[in-house]
């Protein structure tokens, strides 16, 4: 058996069911082209009134101030922060698929990289929110974000780990945005050329560019779209450095570690496959996805999720190796009093949930099915929650002086606002599998079995590719 | 049908069903004497480019020149701003330090060079695309033409280009295994 698997020459296909290429766009754009079903208008509703409660809360903090939280001497970092990291987190998935993977030529990245990314940028979006209202009065203290001087030409502090965050997320934001637009402008052509009614004809027009597929367009297309994948490929990196140099430019024990840039990246790359995985599930079950969205790519989805968690289970050991090694007793007291002082629960969700439960995808039989990668990702996406709120608060939560000493639990305003955030989240994600192709006809297309001359239903299920010329860039 | 009369000839455009005659056709015309045509697909074809003989694309060079202004522009503004518009000691560190300006140097160099791959990739291509039509919808689904377009009149006199002969021009197409040759011509979107 295991002997046939080495033998196969080639990979398995990467789009199943023998689709031809107007299948694709039949597939791609059902759910498009259709009152949109009951299931959806449920999610729709549960996160427009996630994201009510949120907002109440949010009204409720700023009225009140952010007394209304949890927060006090000496934890003055929260839920609020511990957020912001977790959706920067999520959204580093999507650009990995969508540009390391693309530099590593990794075909299988077609199928999900359209809504791996549009999780990317919505992602952010919610993670610009949390940092916007996380001061408490935004229409004083939002602007300092901004890069702009006072009237006696007093710039904000360019040395500052926080002035280098606004300028790594925005322009993530903002490549990411760009990218994905990009990857979409052939295929809101696609359905543009499949719209009846005339309003959606000239809005899609519009969103399309006007695009003819010129194989002169697609020269300069292609070229774009491999410097873009270029350039995101560090900017990914650096993004989730400059987060973590938020902790580790301090001096406090716990946050001081020169490891927390490339811990940051494999926690971030590892919460945002899960959030991938939990997304495309429900996805491809609900729109009839599969033949793109197949086991396999969930396979090596869950295979990535493995791999980052062990890496994260190793930056877990180490931090606490180092510390001892340090001879610093802070530092020493510091991640004995995480594992084991008032916070142990939190510690030890956190252990549980992103090294040991990912552990089951060893086992074939799990990392291929579908409830068990559900239940083990949302344990993920739990458990980087987790992470995050370990880092920042058992580290803050005992002061150098033990006069000092204080506890943080979020209020129940916090954990609106959190919820509120999800939801958020979800409705533009709802919005995007709603309105835009969830599937990158145009490059799945490219990697598909082509038809090749004089049989017009060339492609064979099983994946025989000797008649694969195409894939523009992704060959 | 479209009468000659009305909107200007783009050209004649012949269809394939599949990338693989599409390639082999898109060398032929390459290597014939009609010097204007392009290919029209659903996807980027691994290849064709060096079919239809185009040269490499520009956009790269438009990215590096704008991601080095990006560069030297972060420096600049961190420069000036500590040290040369209000000069402050914060934490008792150099007024120009250098090392802590590396990150908003890096993103805004990323930045520039990004929006410029974008804004220089649609200048190339000409989008916003809003005058010219495209010419069958299943050129986003399924299927690949090829469009032979007139030859621009000549300002050489000694060499004058014949005229362009529409009938040839579909003759040849067929010759070379299209389908559903036809005249099109350049029409707007709303038209």
């Amino acid at each position: 058996m295991a002997n046939m698997e080495i033998m196969k020459p080639v990979d398995d296909a990467l789009v199943t069911g023998a689709r031809t290429f107007a299948e694709v766009n039949e597939d791609v754009a059902r759910p498009l082209e259709n009152f949109p079903t009951k299931r959806w208008w449920v999610c729709f509703i549960t996160a427009m009134l996630a994201f009510f409660m949120g907002a109440c809360c949010l009204l409720n903090t700023f009225k009140n101030g952010i007394g209304m939280w949890g927060l006090n001497q000496p934890v003055g970092w929260g839920d609020d922060v511990t957020t912001f990291v977790f959706w920067v987190g999520i959204g580093h998935a999507g650009t990995l698929i969508s540009a390391i993977l693309f530099l590593f030529r990794q075909k299988w990245r077609t199928g999900i990289n359209r809504s791996a990314e549009a999780m990317t940028i919505f992602a952010v979006m919610t993670a610009g929110m949390t940092i916007m209202t996380h001061t408490g009065r935004v229409w004083l203290a939002a602007f300092w974000l901004f890069p702009y001087p006072n009237q006696r030409m007093l710039w904000p502090n360019f040395r500052s780990p926080l002035e280098w965050d606004v300028f790594a997320v925005t322009t993530y934001f903002t490549i990411s945005t760009v990218f994905w637009y990009c990857g979409l402008i052939p295929d809101i052509a696609s359905i543009r050329d499949r719209a009846k009614n005339r309003f959606r004809k000239i809005a899609l027009t519009i969103a399309s560019l006007g695009w003819r597929g010129s194989n002169k367009n697609w020269l300069h297309y292609e070229s774009a779209y491999l410097i873009f994948a270029g350039i995101s490929t560090p900017l990914v990196l650096s993004v989730h450095s400059v987060v973590s140099f938020d902790f580790a430019v301090s001096q406090i024990p716990g946050w001081h570690t020169t490891i927390f840039p490339p811990y940051f990246v494999a926690g971030a790359i590892f919460s945002g496959f899960a959030m991938v995985v939990t997304l495309l599930v429900l996805a491809r079950e609900a729109f009839g996805l599969k033949h793109y969205i197949t086991m396999d790519h969930l396979e090596k989805m869950n295979k990535i999720i493995m791999t980052t968690g062990m890496l994260v289970g190793y930056a877990y050991a180490m931090e606490f190796f180092i510390a001892w090694y340090s001879g610093s007793a802070f530092e020493r007291f510091t991640f004995i009093n995480r594992a084991f002082g008032p916070y142990w629960w939190a510690y030890w969700i956190m252990v549980s949930c992103n090294v040991f439960i990912p552990q089951l995808f060893w086992v074939k039989k799990f990392r291929r099915s579908v409830p068990v990668m559900f239940v083990i990702s949302l344990y993920v996406n739990i458990g980087m929650y987790f992470e995050r709120f370990v880092i920042i608060v058992t580290s803050l939560h005992r002061d150098f002086l033990p006069s000092s000493w204080g506890t943080y639990l979020p209020s129940w305003t916090e954990w609106g606002i959190f919820t509120g955030f999800c939801g958020f989240f979800f409705i533009f994600f709802l919005l995007f599998v709603r309105f835009l192709p969830a599937i990158a006809m145009g490059e799945v297309k490219g990697v598909m079995d082509q038809p090749t001359k004089g049989s017009r239903l060339g492609s064979t299920p099983g994946g025989v590719t000797s008649g694969s010329i195409g894939g523009g860039a992704h060959a | 049908m479209h009468k000659p009369s009305g909107p200007q000839l783009a050209g004649v455009l012949g269809f394939f069903d599949d990338p693989e005659s599409l390639m082999e056709a898109t060398a032929k015309v390459r290597d014939s004497n009609y010097k204007h045509f392009d290919c029209f697909t659903p996807f980027a074809i691994h290849g064709l480019d060096a079919a239809q003989g185009l040269p490499r694309s520009r956009v790269p060079y438009v990215t590096g020149v704008f991601a080095f202004t990006g560069t030297a522009l972060a420096f600049l503004w961190q420069y000036s701003a500590h040290s040369k518009w209000w000069p402050h000691n914060i934490g008792g560190k150099p007024l120009n330090s250098l090392p802590a300006y590396v990150p908003i140097i890096f993103e805004l160099s990323i930045l520039l060079g990004g929006l410029a791959t974008f804004f220089g990739m649609l200048y190339f291509n000409g989008l916003p695309n809003l005058t010219k039509r495209s010419f069958d919808p299943s050129i986003t689904n399924d299927r690949f033409a090829i469009l032979i377009e007139p030859t621009p009149e000549s300002v050489d006199d000694d060499h004058p280009t014949p005229p362009f002969a529409p009938e040839q021009a579909e003759q040849f197409l067929k010759t070379l295994g299209a389908k559903d040759v036809r005249k099109v011509y350049n029409e707007g979107w709303f038209s």
